[in-house]
């Protein structure tokens, strides 16, 4: 009976990806490539990943489309009717797809325990978890402490992804007050923002402390955190949006989250361990773990919040009216 | 006895609010105009949530997990009408003439 | 059971879908969208219930905040357009 859902959430992505690729209007496919964000994450829910759908979530259905939004809002609503029969595309297409679809044939069951997945490494993380890092997710002990040293690569990753987007659209200052088509038009969707702007902080700090027992973690909790302000920047404007958090801070901040997860790993290493082993930062192992995890996450949160909020504001401070 | 009593209550409301779900869709696929739609959407869709999300906390109890549906249920009541009302005034502002019955009376 | 009432909350999201694929203009398929934002959230609450794991309520909560800021942004970005165009957006 759970099939039915599994496949009934299948059958409406697939729907949602015919309309996409059917329809015109740029706006209507952004916001359909968010609903197609909301129903794979539904669809991880039911694969019990929480952590995957979390993110997918927060990053899919939120910073993804407002960026795509940006983007269409800075080049052109309508897509270019294309000059050239689709032939050979699909052939190639149907081809690939044909090769990856006898490929999985070998692959072994989902979910089988002899699978070679399951076996060796996968198993003893969940077998030394409670013990060497006591935290309940394993998700997290994975990403952070026996895969440390990826996680720092993904965060530098993000980190020049902000480089390179400060290097590509630059970024121009707002001198004057921009505060949106009048005062009187926004007042519903002014009164909401700031109402819920403290809460979305808030919650956005509960995902990242809280990711060692329930889903969550620093990126999560990055991308929440920039989503709070990005409502605040659309509700009152860029330019108040730049007095609570101007462009400087945020160049800043993003260094500083890579700083705080590579200083972690050299302190480890001058308390006389390797790099990146929390168990030296304190006297207890256990409780070194939850200290290296716990910093790291926030130079993780740090980082995203800075790098979203600069590929945002590089987006938008380039529109000719200078709001979204 | 009074969890029998909580069970069904806590069934009739779920079931309740799905069903009202299930409506304003239908409504938002079958009414005229958009600025219909727009009614249909807005009262079932809060309304059905309410329920669903009641059925789900006295399924819940007293627990932390009740507190999370609530605060669910506080932003639902919040964004809803609030988003529904900035369609509509993007759709006022953009001109869009809503269906008006014009015949004679 | 739990399973009754996400079937008959899928049923709501494809309706919405059609609506999200026809809807003459623009306003339409944010509508749709919208809606079927509302309904992902109640639907992985109803799963979070069904499956035993109350940790997804905390993906409903970030559901909720994130359709309620895309949907504003969408908008936004058409009352830019509106300047310029005349009535109806495709």
């Amino acid at each position: 009976m759970e099939h039915l859902i599994d496949i009934v959430l299948l059958g409406l992505l697939m729907i949602t990806g015919f309309a996409i690729v059917r329809l015109r209007s740029l706006l209507a496919v952004a916001m359909l490539t968010s609903i197609y964000s909301l129903l794979s994450a539904s669809l991880f829910v039911v694969l019990d990943a929480v952590d995957v759908a979390l993110t997918e979530a927060a990053i899919g259905a939120g910073i993804s489309t407002i960026l795509i939004l940006a983007t269409v809002a800075l080049t052109s609503d309508e897509e270019k009717v294309p000059r050239h029969t689709p032939l050979l595309p699909l052939v190639v297409v149907i081809a690939t797809g044909a090769a990856l679809i006898y490929g999985t044939l070998d692959m072994p069951h989902y979910g089988d325990p002899a699978a070679p997945v399951h076996r060796d490494v996968a198993s003893s993380y969940l077998h030394d978890t409670p013990a060497d890092i006591g935290v309940q997710n394993v998700v997290t002990s994975v990403l952070a402490s026996y895969r440390g040293y990826d996680t720092l690569g993904e965060v530098t990753v993000i980190f020049t992804a902000g480089i390179g987007v400060l290097a590509l659209l630059g970024y121009r200052t707002r001198r004057r007050n921009s505060q949106g088509p009048g005062n009187r038009k926004l007042v519903v969707l002014r009164v909401v923002a700031k109402l819920f702007f403290p809460l979305i902080l808030l919650f956005a700090l509960y995902v990242l402390f809280h990711g060692d027992y329930g889903p969550g973690g620093g990126f999560q909790a990055g991308v929440i955190f920039a989503t709070g302000f990005i409502l605040y920047a659309l509700a009152f404007g860029l330019g108040n949006a730049q007095r609570v958090i101007p462009h400087q801070l945020l160049r800043i901040m993003a260094a500083v989250g890579v700083l705080i997860y590579a200083a972690v790993g050299i302190e480890s290493m001058l308390l006389g361990g390797k790099f990146l082993e929390y168990r030296v930062l304190a006297d207890d192992p256990v409780t070194g773990q939850h200290l290296g995890i716990m910093l790291i996450e926030l130079g993780v949160g740090i980082t995203v919040v800075a790098v979203m909020l600069i590929i945002y504001y590089g987006f938008v401070s380039r529109l000719h009216s200078g709001d979204m | 006895m009074m969890d029998l009593i909580l069970d069904v209550l806590s069934w009739v409301c779920l079931l309740g609010g799905a069903i009202f779900l299930l409506i304003g869709a239908i409504g938002v696929l079958r009414f005229p105009d958009f600025y219909t739609r727009l009614h249909a959407v807005s009262i079932c869709d809060t309304l059905g949530a309410g329920l669903v999300l009641v059925g789900l906390m006295l399924q819940g109890g007293l627990s932390l997990v009740t507190v999370k549906l609530l605060l669910i249920f506080y932003f639902m009541i919040f964004t809803g009408p609030s988003a529904v009302h900035a369609l509509a005034e993007a759709a006022l502002q953009d001109k869009l003439k809503p269906l008006v019955d014009e015949r004679e009376p | 059971m739990f399973i009754t009432v996400s079937i008959v909350i899928l049923a709501a999201i494809a309706v919405g879908l059609v609506r999200a694929f026809r809807g003459p203009t623009l306003y339409d398929r944010v509508l749709a969208a919208n809606m079927i934002g509302t309904l992902t959230v109640l639907m992985v609450a109803v799963l979070g219930f069904m499956t035993g794991r109350p940790e997804f309520l905390d993906i409903a909560l970030v559901y909720v905040l994130i359709s309620f800021v895309s949907t504003i942004a969408v908008l936004r970005v058409v009352a830019l357009r509106t300047g310029t165009t005349g009535a109806g957006k495709k």
